[in-house]
């Protein structure tokens, strides 16, 4: 356990040193290796993809990691027992909240949707859980983070949130039981799934390197590609190019960017990087929210899997909510910015 | 000894499955792999992520692909 925190620390000082000089790093890069001018489109570009590249991965490995070990303090089993007999709204509030730290793939979403409705937990509250998840997931925060900054990044922890909160809350008191899939409620748990075992903090830091592992290794080409299209933007898409299509002036500009955003799939990884460099070339910030929004949160893989519970006008009603909610998100955010 | 992976057949449950048979080979024990895949029989072990592992109908890895040691090392604890 000491050895280990001798490394981390001197990993961490590493982190520091590198990404406090990757300024000085791209520079030198575009400037004494590939000895390319001043300015033009081409030194733009490949000074946004040097310079943002092992940025944004830098920032990512630390926070999984960071996520990694705060997820390790959480689990479905324990999220679904804290979130047992809370009534709707406290109970929308908590558990999109625990949608943020538990740890979840869509490809698990099934059995937990059962897990959640199984032990009682309402509609509604599960829901939240399952809007939440996806769309405020730590790959999302860390590429607004570092490509947006902070307040931008925040902004969207904050409405994601609403939308979950307020969604499930609705889906909860329209009552839309009778839509889910009978047989869901027929389920019977036979064997009784084996209790948490203590973790120690040694593995609490193992699960924070795995995170790592495991999502970088996944996402990086992701990161790379959105980047790179990201940064042939930035150089050549003349300023303003954006302003007509996605600015605040353009008022259809959001439900179509929501529309647009539904039926793509593409992971938090691939799509801000895009998003950024249209941010730059005159879209609106609620716009690019919006259609941000709708690509990493109402994915339609997602969607098909969730028809396996539940019968169509759920699934409608579900896209509806969160769609109305994603779009006024936007046009909340062109009227304040 | 009964051995089920369960899962919907993504990548994770195949991964599973196959450390799984490689972890029994070392060990020289053989027994069936079932895959269950229908999400009400999944449910009805009560796990809530996927890919699991089920030995003798006991639950024994959730939701994670553990490596072929320490698949070895569950394994061994269950033969016991």
């Amino acid at each position: 356990m000491k050895q280990k925190t001798g490394i981390l620390a001197a990993l961490l000082v590493l982190w520091a040193v590198l990404y406090s000089n990757l300024e000085t790093l791209a520079d030198f890069i575009v400037n004494s290796i590939f000895h390319l001018g001043k300015n033009g489109p081409l030194t733009s570009a490949v000074h946004f993809f040097i310079f943002e590249v092992p940025k944004v991965l830098l920032l990512l490995t630390l926070i999984v990691f960071a996520v990694g070990i705060v997820r390790s303090y959480f689990s479905p089993e324990r999220t679904r027992k804290i979130l047992g007999g809370k009534k709707l709204f406290i109970g929308n509030i908590l558990s999109s909240m625990l949608g943020i730290v538990t740890p979840f793939c869509s490809c698990s979403a099934i059995p937990l949707f059962l897990g959640f409705v199984e032990s009682g937990i309402p509609l509604g509250v599960t829901f939240s859980f399952l809007i939440a998840a996806p769309m405020i997931n730590e790959i999302a925060v860390v590429l607004l983070f570092g490509l947006f900054g902070w307040k931008v990044a925040l902004v969207y922890i904050i409405t994601g949130l609403s939308i979950a909160i307020v969604s499930g809350y609705i889906i909860g008191r329209l009552k839309l039981e009778r839509y889910v899939e009978e047989w869901v409620y027929k389920i019977q748990v036979h064997h009784e799934a084996a209790e948490e075992t203590k973790v120690s903090s040694s593995e609490r830091i193992d699960a924070g390197i795995d995170a790592v592992k495991e999502i970088v290794a996944k996402v990086w080409v992701y990161i790379v590609v959105g980047i790179a299209v990201g940064a042939a933007i930035h150089g050549y898409v003349p300023e303003n190019f954006m302003a007509s299509l996605m600015g605040k002036s353009a008022w259809w500009s959001v439900p179509v960017s929501v529309l647009i955003g539904i039926p793509m799939y593409s992971n938090a990884a691939g799509i801000i990087p895009v998003v950024q460099a249209l941010l730059e070339k005159g879209a609106s910030l609620g716009t690019v929210l919006a259609f941000m929004m709708s690509v990493i949160g109402l994915s339609f893989p997602e969607t098909i899997i969730l028809r396996k519970v539940l019968k169509l006008p759920l699934i409608f009603i579900f896209v509806g909510i969160v769609g109305t909610g994603i779009i006024m998100v936007g046009y909340l955010f062109n009227l304040i910015y | 000894m009964t051995i089920k992976v369960l899962g919907s057949g993504c990548m994770n449950c195949r991964t599973l499955e196959q450390r799984t048979i490689e972890a029994m080979k070392l060990l020289n024990i053989s027994a069936p792999i079932e895959k269950v895949t229908d999400f009400q029989q999944i449910a009805s072990y009560g796990v809530m992520r996927t890919p699991s592992l089920v030995i003798d109908n006991r639950v024994v890895v959730q939701g994670h692909v553990p490596t072929v040691a320490q698949l070895q090392e569950i394994l061994k604890q269950e033969v016991v």
